[in-house]
Order: structure tokens, then sequence, then C-alpha cells
């Protein structure tokens, strides 16, 4: 046993992590929710997928710090324009990965 | 038939949650070894990986155990990481109208990052039901899981960086950014998020950010669909 306290840890943040994604579904999804909150709701997607991929492409480094040019914004050009171009997202991440392969052996 | 059916269900599933799989591979793989250098056997760390899976918060939690942090720290530092679920949840109960509290429940089980982007895509082109949806959450869990264990047994010897693999979740989720862009509402929206959140993640560590950014641009959205509204002009007008 790696930790003597190994089954509370792992016990306690399966607690923590599971209860945030099964408190919402398990209410809203059994009520009528008000129209406002499913526009707003509607929203949320689009604007988490965008909070996860931008810092992700430009701000990198411990402690953090914005770069602008690095391989995986400069990358991002195409993998975007093929993704709007195919609409195929097997394809897009293929030509991103490719395309993030070749960047990254002359350039880190 | 009814037999057919479910098959045909979880294949449709299967095929969609592919990309994530293979994301999860050298993922699940690091993970792994790190673990197996903190002290963990690979069946602690599968067991850790069955029971929370959620790939930043075991990273943290590891570096965490091996530095010798309290329980309660560990629990509180998971919970903060993993609160954005709270939004994935909210938004994708929508399309669960009707189904079974245990189902609900075990579906909850399987909502990452990645599975929500594919599944909230899916559902929205309205091909989707709440079964390929299940089917890619479980066949996402099952790629994590042996993947940390089989970076547990030796995936030192896996060159980093190998066919550009490390790319394949940014990619996977510009191109789900994409296909959700159906308007200049939603554009604007991601742009307010996505700045919002480069700012924030420069200021505040952990990934606070993502729950606020989010927070932040589809509140502005959606003023902006509500003035919009109010000014009588039609929707999809800017």
């Amino acid at each position: 046993m790696v930790h003597s306290d190994y089954l509370l840890i792992v016990g306690g943040m399966a607690l923590v992590t599971y209860v945030p994604r099964w408190l919402p579904l398990f209410f809203l999804a059994q009520q009528r929710l008000p129209q406002w909150f499913v526009e707003w709701l509607d929203l949320i997607p689009v604007a988490i997928l965008s909070a996860l991929i931008f810092p992700d492409l430009f701000v990198r480094g411990d402690p953090r710090a914005l770069v602008l040019l690095q391989p995986k914004s400069v990358v991002a050009v195409p993998t975007l324009l093929f993704a709007l171009k195919t609409r195929s997202l097997g394809g897009t991440i293929l030509v991103g990965m490719l395309l993030y392969w070749i960047t990254t052996r002359w350039w880190t | 038939m009814e037999k057919d059916l479910r098959y045909d269900t979880i294949r449709e599933g299967v095929r969609a949650a592919w990309p994530i799989c293979m994301a999860y591979f050298p993922l699940g793989m690091a993970l792994g070894v790190l673990a197996q250098k903190a002290g963990f056997s690979p069946a602690e760390i599968g067991m850790m990986s069955i029971l929370v899976f959620a790939g930043s918060s075991q990273f943290v939690a590891v570096s965490m155990i091996s530095g010798g942090a309290e329980v309660l720290a560990i629990a509180v530092t998971t919970f903060m990481i993993n609160l954005r679920h709270v939004l994935m949840s909210s938004s994708l109960s929508v399309f669960f109208k009707g189904a079974s509290p245990a189902f609900l429940s075990l579906f909850a089980y399987g909502v990452t990052d990645e599975s929500f982007a594919i599944n909230i895509m899916k559902f929205r082109k309205g091909t989707w039901d709440r079964w390929n949806a299940l089917a890619v959450n479980q066949c996402t869990n099952a790629a994590w899981v042996v993947s940390t264990i089989i970076g547990a047994y030796g995936g030192q010897f896996i060159p980093v960086g190998f066919l550009g693999i490390d790319y394949a979740l940014s990619a996977m989720f510009i191109s789900l950014l994409m296909l959700q862009l159906r308007g200049g509402l939603y554009v604007l929206t991601a742009l307010i998020s996505g700045v919002v959140s480069i700012g924030v993640s420069l200021i505040l560590p952990g990934n606070a950010y993502v729950i606020i950014a989010s927070l932040v641009g589809a509140t502005m959205g959606f003023g902006f669909l509500k003035a919009r509204q109010r000014k009588g002009l039609q929707r999809g007008a800017f």
C-alpha cells in the first residue's frame, strides 16, 4: 500500500468528483426548466469548449505565460480551417496531429 | 430486433469515442508512469482510475500524495478541479428528459470534458440517444483505466510526443468548437469566454479559469441575446 490513507484518499476523490457530475443531471433532467435558463445553458457548451482550448493554445510554462506564437497555436490555424472545410472530427484530429508532429520536429 | 438495436447503439457510441480513446492512451500511460514512481501498484492506480475517472485531478493527486499531502487537502483540490463538470452536466441534462434515476446516476459517472464535448455535439445534431451517449462514456472510461494500468507496468518505454499524439485532444476541441459555432451569438460567446479564460489562467492558479470564463462568456452572450431580443431584431442578425 502506497499510503496508509489510500482508500480514504481515493474514496474522497471519487465522492467529490462524482457529486458535481451527478447532481445537475439527476435533478435538472426531471424538471421543466425556465426558458431563460435553457437559453443560457444553450451557450454553456461553446463557452466551456472555448475556455478549455484558448489557454491550451496560447498559455504555457510554469509559471504560466502568454505565448501567442507557439507550435500549438500556429498548428491550430490549418487545423481549424480543415475542420471548417470538412466538418470531419476524426480527419481534423489526424491532420492536427500530423501537422503538430512535423512542426515540433523543428520548432519547440 | 431489440438486441440488434442495442448492438448498433453501442457500435455508434464506440465509433464516436475513438478519438478520445486514442488521445487518452498517452495521457493515461503518463499518469501510470508517474503513479508507479510515486509508489502506486498497477492495481492501485487502476482502482483510482475506475473510482475517480478524472484525468487532471488524478495527476495532481498523485503528485500531492508523493509530496505527503493530507487527505483533506487532496479532496478539496480534487473538488475544485472537477467542479466545472457541474456546468457540463447541467447543459447535458436538457437531453435526458424521462431517463430513469438509475440511468442518470450511471451516466453521470462518465461525464468528462471529452465525453461531454462529443455527446453535446451529437445530441445537437439530433441523431443521438442517451444509450449512444452512455456508450461513449463507458468506452472512454475503459480506455482510461486500461491505459493507466499499462503505464504503471512500463509506459516509460513509449517515446514522448510520438506522431503528434499530444495534440490529439487540442485538435479535437478545436474541431468540436468549430462545429458548435452556429451563428454570431455563439462566436461572440466563444471569443469572450476564450479571452477571459486566458486572462484568468494567467492570474489564478489551478483551473478555476474554466468555470469563471464559461460563466462569464455564457452570461455575456445571454445578455447580448436579451438585448437583441428587446430591440426586436431577428435571431441570428448579428
